[in-house]
């Protein structure tokens, strides 16, 4: 679609806000010139009523934003991941292990950031990314656990999900899951605090739309941890949750509670078939 | 000539955010006092130096801008309204194949990016673009 | 010594004599601008890197004077010449006196 330039810049400004022109772009990501990501596909069953297409994202940020994801060396989130990288040979703990004693190199987790969250059989509950590594830490290695979110952590699921990137979201939602699944979708559709709003308020009624200056995602978390222009470190997605809670002026759950894991899990679920991206760069 | 979507509707958004915010009185003295310790009050004229910088720049903390100025000796490049105007000063050496660099940088506001360059003969001259920075509405 | 600055580089392994080569550098540092303030409104005071060059067998290829307006995680992208095979030289200087530095051996394709 193309204007014609002769369109004033006054018309434009009444328009602007009114969010109809504030679709998603169309443009492809495709990283490292090698792999192209699935950044826009069909919803998964579950989403059916509420939305047809799903999107990274990505779709919404600029071209300055984009480009910077489309390059490992351009994305200052990949140096966290180096971090990352010497933690997973280095040991810590009695046991005098580190990462790589059990699981070898870091290639062979390709994937795995895919399906989580997902089950723990023998903790009885579902485990974010984040808790698993911590199982690993205090269960095999006999070190202290990561505070969620915190740097370390961070890094380390960003290590993870960059050996997964390109690979589709898929995350179980039947099962043993389900109960935590149904919880994390009752909490994403409940309206908190003054203002009173969902995450659906924003992220499924009004995606594409402008909030102030700020162009509303759909709120998807396969970018996650994502490397903000803001903050310019490594965001956890539970972190952002907060950010988000705290935005409609409620009391928030904290990263690492129940509440956090089942959401997390819900909305990870609404995005199954999107490319792993994390680290991305969002604004 | 014809704009797409997007090149309009960041003309339309910019303008919007232009009109929205008083721009601040541009902190003259000390950019002036940058200019003049880097041209030594010689004349700037205008040409061969390129500074690109995106419109609208989402978020002011990371903000990416390339200068480029073939046969260019050095750049510098301030942003204006800055509570300090400083932001880099290139020095191309012989092994330079371009005198050219990009980098990312922090503006505190919408308003103007001036850069200078010192071409080979040691005549100086300038380019400005302007950046409007948004606020978001979304502290996360 | 700051924490956590780590230098990274990306420099072709290889170039045809006499090749313009793209050059990118990042290094992860806060680039603290001494104009924030903390929880009870003291001013943080200014620690940046404020000086990067990259030099090609003891030849500048870029020096460049840096301010509190460079981002967090200071990037630049640049291009170099290859006269011959040798090895770029990247230097940092922290405000804090410390000094980073990376190398990046390139040979002759």
């Amino acid at each position: 679609m193309k204007f014609k330039a002769m369109a004033t810049v006054a018309a434009l400004v009444l328009a602007a806000p009114m969010g109809a022109m504030a679709d998603p772009d169309d443009d492809t990501l495709v990283l490292n010139d090698e792999t192209t990501m699935v950044t826009k596909t069909a919803a998964p069953a579950h989403l059916e009523g509420a939305l047809d297409t799903i999107m990274s994202g990505w779709h919404f940020r600029s071209d300055e934003t984009q480009v910077m994801q489309a390059d490992d060396f351009d994305n200052p989130g990949m140096v966290f991941v180096e971090n990352a990288l010497a933690a997973w040979e280095t040991a810590d703990g009695s046991e005098g292990k580190s990462c790589a004693s059990c699981h070898g190199a870091v290639e062979t987790m390709a994937g795995v950031k895919a399906t989580y969250p997902k089950w723990n059989e023998d903790a009885g509950k579902v485990y974010t990314l984040q808790n698993q590594v911590n199982a690993c830490r205090t269960e095999r290695m006999g070190a202290k656990a990561w505070g969620y979110d915190k740097q370390p952590a961070i890094e380390m699921e960003a290590l993870l999900s960059s050996y997964s990137r390109g690979m589709p979201v898929n995350v179980a939602i039947d099962g043993p899951a389900r109960a935590t699944w149904e919880k994390g979708k009752e909490l994403y559709y409940t309206r908190t605090g003054q203002l009173e709003m969902s995450c659906a308020n924003c992220h499924e009624d009004n995606y594409g739309n402008m909030i102030r200056a700020d162009h509303l995602s759909q709120g998807q978390i396969n970018g996650f941890p994502t490397y903000r222009l803001k903050n310019a470190k490594l965001n956890g997605v539970q972190s952002r949750f907060k950010g988000c809670v705290r935005d409609t002026r409620a009391e928030t759950y904290s990263p690492g509670s129940e509440e956090f894991i089942a959401l997390e899990l819900y909305v990870m679920s609404r995005g199954n078939g999107l490319s792993v991206e994390g680290p991305s760069v969002r604004n | 000539m014809e704009f797409t979507r997007r090149e309009t509707l960041a003309i339309g958004a910019g303008a919007a955010v232009a009109a929205s915010l008083p721009i601040g009185a541009m902190a003259a003295t000390p950019a002036d006092e940058a200019i003049a310790a880097f041209t030594g009050g010689a004349q700037m004229g205008e040409g061969g130096l390129t500074l690109t910088a995106p419109e609208i720049a989402e978020n002011g903390n990371t903000v990416p801008i390339e200068v480029s100025a073939p046969g260019a000796e050095a750049i510098m490049v301030l942003a204006l309204g800055n509570p300090t105007p400083g932001v880099a000063r290139f020095r191309f050496g012989p092994n330079a194949a371009a005198q050219a660099a990009s980098t990312r940088i922090r503006l505190a506001g919408t308003q103007d990016v001036l850069a200078v360059a010192r071409m080979g003969d040691g005549s100086f001259v300038k380019a400005s673009a302007t950046v409007k920075v948004t606020i978001g509405g979304c502290g996360g | 010594m700051a924490i956590g600055v780590k230098p990274r580089v990306k420099v072709p392994k290889t170039a045809a004599a006499g090749d313009a080569i793209t050059i990118k550098t990042l290094i992860s540092h806060k680039m603290e601008s001494g104009q924030r303030k903390d929880k009870e409104g003291n001013v943080i005071p200014r620690s940046i890197i404020n000086r990067f060059t990259c030099e090609f067998n003891g030849d500048m290829v870029l020096d460049v004077e840096m301010f509190p307006a460079i981002s967090t995680n200071p990037y630049f992208q640049f291009e170099a010449v290859v006269p011959e095979a040798g090895e770029f030289r990247f230097t940092w200087y922290d405000d804090d006196g410390d000094v980073y530095d990376a190398a990046k051996k390139i040979a002759i394709a």
